[in-house]
């Protein structure tokens, strides 16, 4: 077989057979190429943890920009879809608040159906000096009052930072959501136990983010880590001015506001 | 001992007992292992189904898609915005099949004209903007552009204008003040228009010896803060 | 709905039932220490009213938590705050007064009291109640002077620890509301002060009512010197609940902090009736004139002089009205504190069901219930009759 020389420079093998060397070559290529991966210097992106979760490496918080925020409750209906919330109007893990200040200084705050409902028309647009929406949700507190209240041990703080609800020991006594300040907690209606925003634990945990900053457009939610150098959250702690809600009662939230209006209580 | 006293220590003796018990058979197994609470609650709240499968999974099989959304307006709107959750079909991709929004109603929920927006978020008058046309006819949702730039501020900036026009300078266009390039109705963040920088700016009216509108001293009015610390230029009104 | 509440808000979490609970453990620790009075300070005038008031205390005690278990989202789980108590949490460690108290202090208390006589009776009767008597004894029939002393001095020690066993089970109320820091309405120093002085103020008007309702049924004679001390002692108790909570008044006002806005819409819009009218006028200012006027509390035959019959018939007014005033303070902590949203911007309402676990049927059948078990107790244990002179013979 007159077969011209392959692009290696060699000269055809004598028999019909595969080259000896080109085969050589072939599997050396092989392993060269497969041997990041079976070292395990490269990974290929699988979704699922190849090592377990350990919580105690992770502090979660998060961040919140009112300046970002367009009040469009993409955040309240994610977050309704995702954890199975109730649907009538109040039963909210999240919500959104629009802030009205006026010339005069008379403030008017209103929440219809938690944003849900988009907001109405502003009477007096002229008189307005400043109006913006301010995203709500559970402060995940390190300092909970709600926890220090439960009777039972039914609400809790995980070591990553995180507060929830046994809703299979919860005796619905409603003396958390006596003690939250914020107004995170409410009794669900069929369950007959204290519900909240679980900051999605159950994606958390699995790499993900939380349903509301996964759909919210503007970014006006950052989730992050609290104890890591490199996370979403170290530009937002460092450049900006933060301010946490009621601080004088010192509940120690871990979702921190920027550029928070003194009348956001 | 009087004899009252080892019948009272029997019947506490049963009700202590009997607490002792109760304790070992009713509480749950797993209490008390990480804190005061229940263990098996984290897990079984960490097994909970998720609805969003979040943009990562829509990218590893809609990679095209993905690429036009990370270089457009729409960067960070993220799929399931306007597709809705999507696990169940990152799941079953052949059975369950996300939305896909082609009315109206859902691009007005961010881009109504609401004054409590932040300024310059790009909003129109859902009434006036074309109307009953669907949004994705003129603009693509993956990456939206504007395909005609508007032709006035008021489309981005509506607040500003709503309080300029029942204002003393209503009858000022924005350039009076604003130098605007054109480039800065299709690029608003990266190219701004210009704002004065000096009280001899307001001075050109207000201290020019114009009829008809107030003048005032220049060197002494308000020295030496600039005008519009305390007049807001858009509605400067001095009550 | 006026102003702004936080979405959540929109519902009240504690009703009717949370009312109704700390109005049936005042009624208890206010029984309770008026027979310490007795037992404890000597004072012998309100003798006869001793046994009715342990008595008293008792069946409002087994009723007390019945609202809570009506009321928990629950209850079948509601032995979980025995089993895994949080130590933090007030309302957990109640359970655990609430118990010391049921089982140390009033159970023991009354069977130290009554031990004698049921040995007497269960020798002396046949049938159901000789059964019952003797089982209640536990089989302690020794009546030698030994045992009756042991019994008299155990019945003293456990009073002297039952006195503060019974501000406890009643102060603690007042500091599972008091400790709510998210609740200005609730969040004070005085809230355990002002619950227990209420609480008394509620009990002595009970056992007084009940003293006359009682002796009245059975045609005896009402002894006024008896009634007049309750008066008496109804008369300072009202005089240092008056002043706590116009104390709490005075220093809301002066400090003004931050909460004094949507309080004082509050108390006008929503609770005016129920606080100004009720609780105040009806509640305290009135039975504190005709008190004055009329009881040994600051002159010792009143001020007016008014025959026994006429006596009877104002106390047993203050009384009533007093009862009426104690629970609109419960109503006024407990709805109050959720009448105003914790964005101190705005105020909700709450519509009372007519039916249904939380309803007003169920808190009027609660509240006649330990009515119902108390006379039952008194058919078991009858307060008055012979054991009265056998403990005037001992005296």
């Amino acid at each position: 077989m007159a077969d011209s020389a392959d692009q290696s420079g060699h000269p055809p093998s004598p028999s019909g057979s595969v080259d000896r060397r080109e085969f050589l070559n072939d599997i050396l290529g092989v392993c060269c190429a497969g041997a990041p991966l079976l070292l395990g210097i490269v990974r290929l992106p699988a979704q699922g943890t190849s090592r377990a979760y350990d919580p105690s490496e992770h502090l979660y918080g998060m961040g919140l920009d009112p300046q970002k925020c367009i009040g469009c409750a993409r955040c309240v209906v994610a977050c309704k879809a995702e954890n199975d919330v109730p649907q009538e109007p109040h039963y909210f893990n999240t919500w959104i608040e629009r802030y009205i200040i006026r010339e005069d200084g008379e403030v008017e705050v209103d929440s219809p159906n938690g944003g849900i409902d988009g907001f109405g028309r502003i009477e007096n647009p002229a008189q307005v000096r400043r109006t913006f929406f301010v995203p709500k949700l559970c402060n995940h507190c390190d300092s909970p009052p709600c926890v220090q209240v439960c009777p039972v041990g039914a609400t809790f703080i995980t070591e990553d930072g995180v507060i929830l609800v046994d809703e299979e020991y919860c005796i619905g006594c409603r003396y958390c959501i006596q003690a939250c300040p914020y107004g995170a907690r409410y009794m669900h209606p069929e369950r007959h136990v204290a519900g909240k925003c679980t900051f999605c634990y159950h994606r958390v945990v699995k790499g993900k983010v939380p349903a509301c900053v996964e759909v919210c457009p503007t970014g006006a939610r950052i989730f992050g880590e609290l104890t890591n150098r490199a996370t979403p959250l170290a530009r937002f702690r460092r450049f900006n001015d933060l301010q946490v809600l009621k601080p004088h009662l010192n509940t120690r939230p871990k979702m921190y506001y920027a550029n928070l209006d003194a009348e956001v209580s | 001992m009087p004899h009252q006293v080892p019948r009272l220590l029997a019947v506490f003796a049963v009700a202590v007992i009997g607490l002792v018990v109760a304790r070992g058979l009713l509480v749950p197994e797993t209490f008390g292992d990480r804190g005061h609470y229940r263990a098996a609650a984290v897990d079984s709240i960490s097994a909970r189904e998720q609805r969003y499968a979040g943009h990562h999974e829509c990218a590893l099989c809609h990679s095209d898609v993905a690429e036009t959304r990370l270089d457009g307006n729409h960067r960070n709107v993220s799929c399931e915005v306007c597709h809705e959750p999507a696990a169940r079909h990152v799941a079953a991709p052949m059975d369950v099949k996300p939305v896909v929004a082609q009315n109206r109603g859902l691009c007005v929920l961010c881009h109504a004209y609401n004054p409590s927006r932040p300024t310059g978020f790009p909003q129109i008058d859902s009434v006036m903007h074309n109307p009953r046309v669907p949004c994705m006819r003129c603009h693509q949702p993956h990456a939206p552009e504007t395909p005609v730039p508007p032709t006035s501020c008021s489309a981005c900036h509506g607040q500003i204008a709503s309080q300029l026009t029942v204002s003393h300078h209503a009858a000022l266009p924005c350039s009076t003040c604003h130098e605007a390039p054109d480039e800065h109705r299709m690029n608003p963040r990266a190219v701004r228009p210009t704002k004065p920088t000096a009280r001899a700016f307001c001075g050109t009216c207000h201290a020019g010896g114009l009829a008809g509108i107030p003048q005032i001293d220049l060197r002494n009015h308000g020295e030496p803060y600039v005008c519009w610390q305390c007049h807001y230029p858009h509605y400067p009104e001095a009550r | 709905m006026q102003g702004y509440i936080y979405p959540n808000e929109f519902e009240l979490q504690w009703g009717l039932l949370v009312v109704l609970y700390p109005y049936l453990t005042g009624l208890v620790a206010g029984a309770f220490i008026l027979a310490s009075l007795e037992r404890v300070f000597n004072v012998k005038e309100v003798e006869p009213t001793y046994r009715l008031s342990m008595l008293t205390a008792l069946a409002f005690l087994l009723v007390a938590p019945l609202p809570l278990l009506a009321h928990l989202g629950h209850p079948e789980r509601s032995y979980e705050i025995f089993l895994t108590p949080n130590r933090q949490s007030a309302m957990a460690m109640f359970g655990f007064v609430y118990a010391w108290y049921l089982a140390v202090v009033l159970l023991l208390e009354i069977w130290f009291d009554y031990r004698k006589d049921l040995v007497l009776w269960a020798r002396q009767e046949r049938g159901f109640m000789r059964w019952l008597h003797y089982a209640l004894t536990l089989g302690a029939t020794d009546l030698s002077e030994r045992s009756l002393k042991f019994d008299d001095s155990a019945g003293r020690w456990i009073t002297v620890i039952g006195i503060p066993s019974a501000f406890l089970l009643h102060g603690y109320v007042g500091f599972i509301f008091g400790s709510i820091k998210a609740n200005p309405w609730w969040s004070s120093v005085l809230m355990p002060v002002v619950f227990l002085f209420s609480a008394m103020v509620s009990g002595i008007a009970l056992v007084l009512v009940l003293y006359m309702i009682t002796t009245m049924f059975r045609w005896r004679k009402i002894d006024m010197r008896c009634l007049d001390k309750l008066a008496q002692f109804l008369f300072y108790a009202l005089i240092v609940d008056f002043s706590l909570e116009m104390l709490d008044f005075i220093h809301r006002l002066y400090e003004a902090e931050e909460s004094i806005e949507i309080l004082s819409q509050m108390i006008e819009n929503r609770l005016f009736l129920s606080l100004i009218v009720l609780q105040i006028l009806l509640g305290t200012v009135i039975p504190l004139i005709t008190l004055a006027l009329v009881s040994p509390g600051l002159r010792k035959q009143g001020f007016l002089r008014l025959p026994p019959e006429l006596r009877q018939l104002v106390y047993l007014v203050a009384a009533v009205l007093i009862q009426i005033g104690i629970f609109s303070i419960r109503w006024n902590v407990v709805i109050g504190g959720q009448l105003f949203s914790k964005s101190l911007k705005g105020l909700t309402v709450y519509k009372v069901d007519v039916f249904g676990l939380e309803g007003l049927m169920m808190t009027i059948g609660l509240l006649m219930l330990p009515f119902v078990i108390l006379w039952a107790l008194v058919k078991v244990l009858p307060p008055w009759g012979e054991t009265e002179s056998v403990r005037e013979q001992e005296a």
